[in-house]
């Protein structure tokens, strides 16, 4: 009795922490080891060595891919974070429907990525979308077929991607506009500030934490993007605007190519490793400084 | 003070052309974000006719309504019909027991590391907390022949089971870090009067959590409702949930471009978390930034 009165807390976590250890860390080793394999549609447990890496990174395809992911992270971080910091200062001015703004400037979040892409690839469509808009209203040479043009579909992407999210970003950002003391904008602008310059040169400055969390989390929301890809160019046209998820997935579960496919997530996997664990390591230093 | 109210009094003209720029600019971010939705609105009120004839923006010359009940119960045609009746309720029958059970053990475990500490508890939150980043990718190859062992690939108890296993990491999360900010003062207190780890849990803990409880409840349900991934690949035909057949209907439409029918399906799909998002728009930004604000 008094064994399972003092192991009890353990006792009661055991089957969450089974679960956790079993589905999330065993799977990710699981999925490590065939990534050393020669698997095509069954996994063989055979050890291979690395040659499914050297095939992943000598396919044309995966290089498409990994570009993509690049021009997509860079311009929708770049492009979330400076709305996001925009409105969120804007919305800071004491204005008179803030809720109401607010509540428009969320909703999107609200959707999901399938839903955000349907109604995209319906606004951007070229033959009756905003460009057939465009040209019924007079600009008669207007083409804006990004949506099915090659190089042109990624940043279509972007487009919806940034309407979806942009939302969020300005909410963190407020809630940490939120928390910095009035006196301190007071002050600087008695000693003849402008409030450009107040933002600029004092309050940005002490929201590096609010930084450092808005790039990660839409630094790991852009590495797992999938949804949006497919319900809105299916990473076309052809294999254009190809993603890694999407490339993963493809590989996994129509090419029949598992060891290849494994290899691809393990990548994923590495990349979001190393830009949270360190954002993890200082997060949790700076809890132990506050305790 | 003197000095500054002088300040703000020099300056009003300049003042009221600031609020306009504000105000100009904030309504111009207000349209592009609205725009998607009211496009979405007018569309699936017209006729296939009207969207060739008219454009993106323009109303709707009457209120159509076939297009939704094409969205919701199909052609009436047996062979290759798409609609989401079936797969909205599948995701309700997901989302239900999802949501509660994952919230539940992320209660419970939240509890357990907060307020009885054991040796290597910040470990296993840790690997809770990592958890929560994790791509999915990693996981989906093992995790469909695991469904396949045990028999429920291609069932709604499989989705159940998926979600409720990656859901946890959020909601043991969300918890914990609501709970370590509860003074430890009122646990003490309940163990010296002899209260054991579930009477606390039931009597003191759980009556005071119900912000986190509803921010929880949220995000899941948000999560679950708004999965592709794990749907798409988990499941196919009869069993699929709602945002896979939504994917699937808008391309069987692209041979017959049914814009209205497409457009109808989406605001569907949209609606329960938009709904839960306009009455709990408080708690869903809460559980937002808790989930992004971690540690």
């Amino acid at each position: 009795m008094f064994w399972l009165k003092r192991n009890l807390p353990r006792l009661v976590i055991a089957p969450s922490f089974g679960v956790l250890i079993w589905f999330v860390y065993g799977f990710i080793l699981w999925t490590i080891y065939i990534s050393f394999t020669k698997s095509k549609l069954l996994p063989k447990y055979e050890f291979w060595g690395i040659d499914q890496y050297f095939r992943l990174w000598s396919m044309p395809r995966w290089h498409v891919a990994v570009e993509n992911l690049f021009i997509f992270t860079v311009l929708f971080i770049i492009l979330c974070v400076f709305i996001g910091i925009i409105l969120a200062i804007l919305l800071d001015q004491k204005i008179r429907a803030e809720g109401f703004l607010r509540t428009i400037y969320l909703y999107p979040m609200a959707l999901s990525f399938i839903v955000t892409g349907t109604a995209w690839k319906w606004i951007l469509n070229p033959s009756l979308g905003l460009e057939k808009f465009a040209i019924d209203i007079g600009f008669e040479t207007f083409t804006f077929d990004w949506l099915v043009t090659p190089g042109m579909s990624i940043y279509t992407i972007v487009i919806a991607g940034v309407w979806q999210s942009s939302g969020f970003i300005m909410a963190i950002f407020l809630a940490g506009l939120r928390s910095v003391d009035d006196e301190i904008i007071k002050a600087a602008k008695i000693d003849g500030a402008g409030l450009i310059a107040v933002y600029l040169k004092i309050i940005l400055p002490m929201m590096r934490p609010v930084f450092m969390s808005a790039i990660v989390i839409l630094l790991h929301l852009a590495i797992k993007s999938y949804d949006l890809v497919i319900a809105l160019t299916a990473g076309g046209p052809g294999i254009s605007s190809d993603m890694p998820a999407v490339f993963m997935t493809q590989m996994a579960f129509h090419r029949s190519e598992i060891g290849l496919a494994s290899a691809s997530a393990i990548m994923m996997f590495l990349t979001v490793s190393a830009i949270v664990v360190p954002y993890l390591y200082s997060e949790l230093k700076r809890e132990d400084q506050r305790n | 003070m003197q000095n500054y109210q002088e300040l703000e009094k020099s300056s009003n003209t300049k003042k009221i052309i600031y609020r306009w720029i504000l105000f100009i600019i904030l309504g111009i971010f207000a349209l592009y974000y609205i725009t998607p939705l009211y496009v979405m609105i007018v569309t699936s009120f017209k006729t296939m006719e009207e969207i060739r004839q008219g454009n993106l923006f323009a109303f709707p010359n009457s209120i159509n309504l076939e297009s939704w009940n094409v969205a919701w119960n199909g052609q009436g045609f047996s062979a290759g019909d798409v609609y989401l009746k079936t797969y909205f309720w599948n995701s309700v029958k997901l989302v239900v027991p999802a949501v509660i059970i994952s919230t539940i053990m992320g209660a419970i475990n939240g509890y357990a590391l907060t307020k009885w500490r054991f040796k290597g508890d910040s470990w296993v939150f840790l690997l809770f907390l990592f958890g929560t980043f994790i791509p999915y990718q990693a996981i989906l190859l093992p995790m469909s022949r695991t469904l396949g062992t045990i028999g429920i690939s291609n069932s709604i108890y499989g989705l159940i089971l998926v979600h409720v296993v990656y859901g946890l990491c959020f909601t043991t999360l969300f918890c914990r870090n609501y709970y370590i900010s509860i003074s430890d003062e009122i646990v003490k207190a309940a163990r010296i009067d002899g209260a054991g780890f579930f009477k606390i849990f039931f009597k003191i803990i759980l009556p005071i959590s119900a912000p986190i409880l509803v921010v929880t409840v949220i995000w899941q349900f948000t999560q679950v409702w708004n999965d592709f991934l794990f749907g798409a690949t988990f499941t196919f035909g009869k069993e699929a949930p709602i945002q896979v057949a939504l994917n699937n209907m808008v391309l069987t439409s692209s041979s017959v471009k049914r814009y209205n029918v497409d457009m109808a399906a989406a605001i569907i799909a949209g609606f329960p978390t938009l709904i839960v998002y306009v009455l709990a728009g408080k708690y869903f930004i809460r559980g937002l930034t808790a989930g992004s604000v971690k540690g």
